[in-house]
């Protein structure tokens, strides 16, 4: 390859990527080598790398579909849109990150900073590749700043375990998926999903068919790992709770909807195609182990945070709920509502609870206590978080009104209008969903109904309220004209 | 279809107008806040009246009707363009017009009922105006998801009052309306989304007659499970015993001023949706489980009658007479028939005005007393007049005496009963009985006896007073004149009965 074919490829598709990874090494180095730094300025330098991204992105929507590097980046339709939610998403968490200011006086916010931004590189590679390799180095990118983010509070016991326990499930994690990766290589002797697409679509044999099938399971399990689903769920509540709180609300949203990219590029297009027993996909001969695994997730979820009082414990086994409810939209295979439903779960997910979390975060530094019972009497001595918190939590509930009903609406509709309509999953998410209204307005019931002695007045960061003015913004917009994310799509 | 008309959002969003001048009222200025609270419900009763008042005159109820763009989700399948769309969509028919009437006036009623209201006034009706238009927006929606939407305004806004402003056990009782409501509405939205999924729309209208058509994609097994799921989603409010425990606590826990509305309006949206949408939507399947509508009916009314009988809390009996009541709602309904349906409504408003006014009441010797337990209460009558007077008048429309809105009703639901059933409605009067019964042992025990308060307790005043005989004026005018209800109603039976072929 010499140097002209190397400038014929259409470099500025990959703009984005440059803009995040310049940033990241920027800050890296001005980390290294300025003596009296200000966390805040590259903090700031962070974000407006981000923003800057996603006005380049945004600039590229209009092009066609572009594949360079041998397919190993490729940026059409589904990478535009599932950046542009990763983008938002982390913007929102980066400005969140900024306002955080930690216990620990020897905090690495720089670190903290340019990591996030790693992550999300890692994150927005695995959204535009058809690539094996380039797929899983994503991921590892992806997950391997985000070890290090969840460990940064070097001083606090929970978060050392918490980074510890995230190391080791997220290694197994991966082992698993590569493990099951091998045997798509093996099988079909490429890396890149489209020529793996079409091996598997030609007729197999039934050893071959076995083989697949195996893979298959190993591939989703491992990657259920970076959705926080049945069975790799256990880490989220201990991670949740022992990392910085911007962090947790990386992992909840970013991460989350990484897992879902990877998860519906890697497992549709592998598969979507390759026959079982000479009659289903692979995908179809699976669908009713994987019904059992959503509706798994979505009960384990809504009934282990029934008991939980810690508020960050709660949104963790409520983050694996609303995993379980964007998986049962994943498994309808739904024709009409598919990616669409997916894609504003998320959306919809990363302003109702980046906005919660960013509530905690003051209750947490106004009470020292991330207990439900901090939030006691909330409402008389901050009315407008009080009623943050309200909107994010009656949005996690799914009330109409908010972004969350619309969410959850759509994905109604992707079970129910399939032939023959999966009852058993809607049903499972009507039943769950009412059983979260009990720990939901269970903090409500903290806020508005109970009495606290405790009326010392907290400052905190003013980017923190604007994190929570942005995802209020979002939460109630994207619930009352919903039309302004849907005709996007 | 775009259409201009904006009058029905008018009356649906007017009490926002005076919530947000609320806002900027401070805490402390109880007088100025429940004036405030009192004026922003007088909008939306004013054009409903002018409404009702309007169609009686002949008014063609589909020139006020709204439709806005509003939500496009995906291509539908089996059409060529045509998206699935949620439009924003406001229209009345005769007995939503009705209701809406109603709603509207009731809220005014329990708007100056709330005077009694001591704390945290301003929370409160920020709660109650939002309650408020969650109940006109229910009766004015034209499509499934709207109606779902102001639904659950309800359901979160009746949590926050009860658990705030109720009784002793306010926080027990929320949670239990929660869960029960949220259930029912959990496969209410269980209904809508497959509808949704299946035909496009949730338009009402469209989707009646698109249920009738031939080709549907639904088998009428597929129906029938839809009808028993609208049967449970609504049955929970109504509510059909064995679904009932929730609505005894709210009575009780919620503030009285509260009740009036949920008794009066919350309850009734179970009947109504049980009517639209149920037999408007499934009328052959309706059909098939009349019979078991009966039973329920039955069911509630002996059950509640018996139950009201022997409580010693008289809001007790109130809530157990509301059980009983919705019997005769459920018996007309089942009876299918033109006085059935006819009778049902009837019993539906006119419940909805006479618990309204033994609530008011309630309120009225709560707050002097500061308990409305039987044996606590005596001899009401000889310090309290006014207020005795009217718990005897209440006393009689709701036990059904003659003249009154509940004999009506119940005259014209038992009719349709016996045309169809004998043995059901033989059986059904003994619960008519019972009820005489009860309300008379409930109400001479409070009003006649020696009385057992220091007699200085104050009557009730003039602005109590007056809207209490507004009620009762409504109640008489129902009795009396009938038509007030059947009038706006005949085109909405017609519809009906047609469905049903008959």
């Amino acid at each position: 390859m010499d140097l002209d074919q190397l400038l014929q490829y259409q470099w500025n598709a990959m703009l984005p990527e440059f803009i995040i990874l310049g940033v990241a090494v920027l800050l890296s180095v001005l980390d290294l080598f300025w003596k009296k730094q200000k966390p805040s300025v590259i903090g700031w330098l962070g974000f407006i790398g981000i923003i800057a991204a996603t006005i380049s992105l945004i600039t590229l929507f209009p092009k066609e579909n572009v594949s360079i590097l041998y397919d190993t980046f490729v940026l059409d339709h589904f990478a535009k849109v599932f950046k542009l939610l990763l983008l938002i998403a982390t913007a929102i968490v980066f400005l969140f990150a900024i306002g955080y200011r930690s216990e620990d006086s020897a905090f690495p916010y720089s670190e903290f900073y340019y990591l996030f931004l790693t992550a999300l590189l890692g994150a927005m590679m695995m959204s535009s590749s058809a690539d094996l390799i380039t797929l899983f180095v994503g991921l590892e990118l992806l997950s391997i700043s985000s070890y290090i983010l969840v460990g940064l509070r070097k001083k606090n016991v929970r978060s050392n375990e918490a980074a510890m326990k995230y190391v080791i499930n997220g290694g197994i994690a991966s082992a698993i998926t590569l493990f099951g990766l091998s045997y798509v290589y093996g099988l079909s002797g490429s890396t890149k999903l489209g020529e793996i697409a079409y091996q598997f679509s030609l007729s197999q044999t039934e050893e071959v068919q076995y083989l697949l099938g195996i893979s298959f399971l190993l591939v989703f399990i491992g990657l259920s790992f970076k959705i926080a689903t049945v069975p790799f769920h256990m880490w989220v509540p201990d991670v949740y709770e022992g990392a910085p709180i911007p962090v947790t609300s990386f992992l909840s949203v970013v991460s989350k909807s990484a897992g879902f990219i990877i998860l519906i590029r890697m497992i549709l297009s592998i598969f979507g195609q390759a026959s079982l027993n000479n009659e289903n996909s692979v995908l179809e001969g699976f669908q009713t182990f994987l019904i059992i695994l959503t509706m798994l997730t979505m009960i384990v979820g809504n009934a282990v945070a029934l008991k939980q009082q810690n508020v960050k414990r709660m949104l963790a086994y409520s983050s694996i709920a609303h995993a379980g409810f964007i998986l049962a939209s994943f498994v309808s295979f739904s024709p009409y509502f598919y990616l669409d439903a997916i894609w504003f779960y998320l959306i919809a997910y990363t302003f109702m609870n980046v906005g919660a979390f960013a509530v905690i975060y003051y209750v947490k530094e106004k009470t020292g206590s991330e207990h439900i019972s901090s939030f006691a009497g909330l409402y008389h001595d901050s009315p407008v978080l009080a009623i943050s918190m309200t909107i994010f939590l009656l949005s996690l509930a799914g009330i109409p009104g908010t972004a969350g009903f619309i969410a959850k609406f759509n994905i109604f509709l992707s079970t129910l209008s399939i032939n023959p309509p999966l009852w058993i999953l809607a049903i499972t998410m009507i039943v769950t969903t009412i059983v979260s209204y009990v720990y939901y307005f269970g903090v409500l019931v903290q806020i508005y109904f109970r009495q606290t002695e405790n009326v010392k007045k907290t400052t905190i960061h003013y980017t923190t309220y604007i994190v929570i003015g942005l995802c209020i913004i979002g939460t109630i917009l994207l619930g009352v004209f919903p039309n302004i994310a849907l005709d996007f799509l | 279809m775009e259409s201009a008309s904006i009058l029905l959002s008018a009356i649906v969003f007017s009490p926002l107008l005076v919530l947000l001048f609320l806002l900027f009222v401070p805490k402390k200025e109880f007088g100025t806040i429940r004036l405030l609270g009192f004026l922003g419900t007088l909008p939306a009763f004013i054009l409903s009246s002018w409404l009702l008042w309007q169609y009686h005159q002949g008014l063609d109820l589909s020139t006020i009707a709204e439709s806005r763009n509003w939500i496009r989700f995906g291509l539908f399948p089996d059409e060529e363009n045509r998206p699935f769309t949620v439009n924003y969509e406001l229209g009345l028919n005769g007995f939503s017009l009705l209701m809406i009437w109603l709603a509207s006036f009731l809220s005014t009623v329990a708007s100056v009922a709330s005077l009694q209201i001591k704390e945290r006034v301003k929370g409160y009706f920020i709660w109650f105006f939002l309650l408020e238009i969650g109940m006109l927006g229910v009766f004015a929606a034209e499509n499934l998801i709207l109606f779902f939407l102001f639904f659950e305004v309800t359901l979160v806004s009746l949590f926050f009052l009860i658990g705030k402003w109720g009784g002793f056990e306010k926080e027990k009782a929320a949670y239990q309306y929660l869960l029960y409501n949220g259930f029912g509405s959990g496969v209410l939205l269980l209904v809508i989304a497959f509808l949704f999924a299946k035909t496009g729309t949730v338009q009402i209208s469209e989707l009646t007659t698109f249920l009738q058509r031939d080709d549907i994609p639904f088998t009428n097994n597929d129906k029938l499970w839809l009808m028993i799921a609208l049967l449970i989603s609504f049955g929970i409010k109504i509510p059909i015993f064995p679904f009932h425990t929730w609505m005894l606590k709210v009575h009780v826990q919620a503030p009285p001023a509260i009740v009036i509305l949920h008794s009066g309006i919350l309850l009734k949206i179970g009947a109504y949706g049980l009517l639209q949408f149920g037999l408007g939507f499934f009328p052959n399947e309706f059909e098939r489980i009349s019979f078991l509508l009966l039973i329920l009916g039955l069911v509630n009314l002996l059950y509640g009658a018996f139950l009201a009988f022997i409580q010693d809390e008289f809001k007790l009996v109130l809530a157990y007479s509301s059980v009983s009541h919705m019997g005769i709602v459920l018996l007309g309904l089942g009876a299918l028939n033109e006085a059935g349906l006819q009778g049902a409504i009837f019993q539906v408003i006119s419940h909805g005005l006479i618990s309204a006014l033994l609530f008011y009441i309630v309120n009225i010797i709560q707050s002097r007393h500061e308990t409305t337990k039987l044996q606590k209460l005596g001899g009401l009558a000889s310090y309290m007049p006014k207020t005795a007077g009217l718990l005897l008048v209440a006393g009689l429309a709701s036990l059904g005496l003659p003249s009154m809105s509940g004999f009506i009703s119940e005259l014209t639901a038992f009719i349709g009963v016996f045309k169809e059933y004998l043995i059901i409605g033989l059986i059904g009067t003994i619960g008519l009985i019972l009820t005489a019964a009860y309300i008379l042992r409930a109400v001479l025990s409070i009003n006649f006896g020696s009385p057992k308060f220091d007699k200085n307790e104050e009557d009730m005043k003039w602005v109590e007073f007056t809207p209490a005989l507004v009620i009762v004026f409504f109640i008489l005018l129902i009795g009396v004149y009938p038509n007030f209800l059947s009038n706006p109603l005949k085109i909405v039976l017609l519809t009906l009965l047609k469905g049903i072929g008959g």
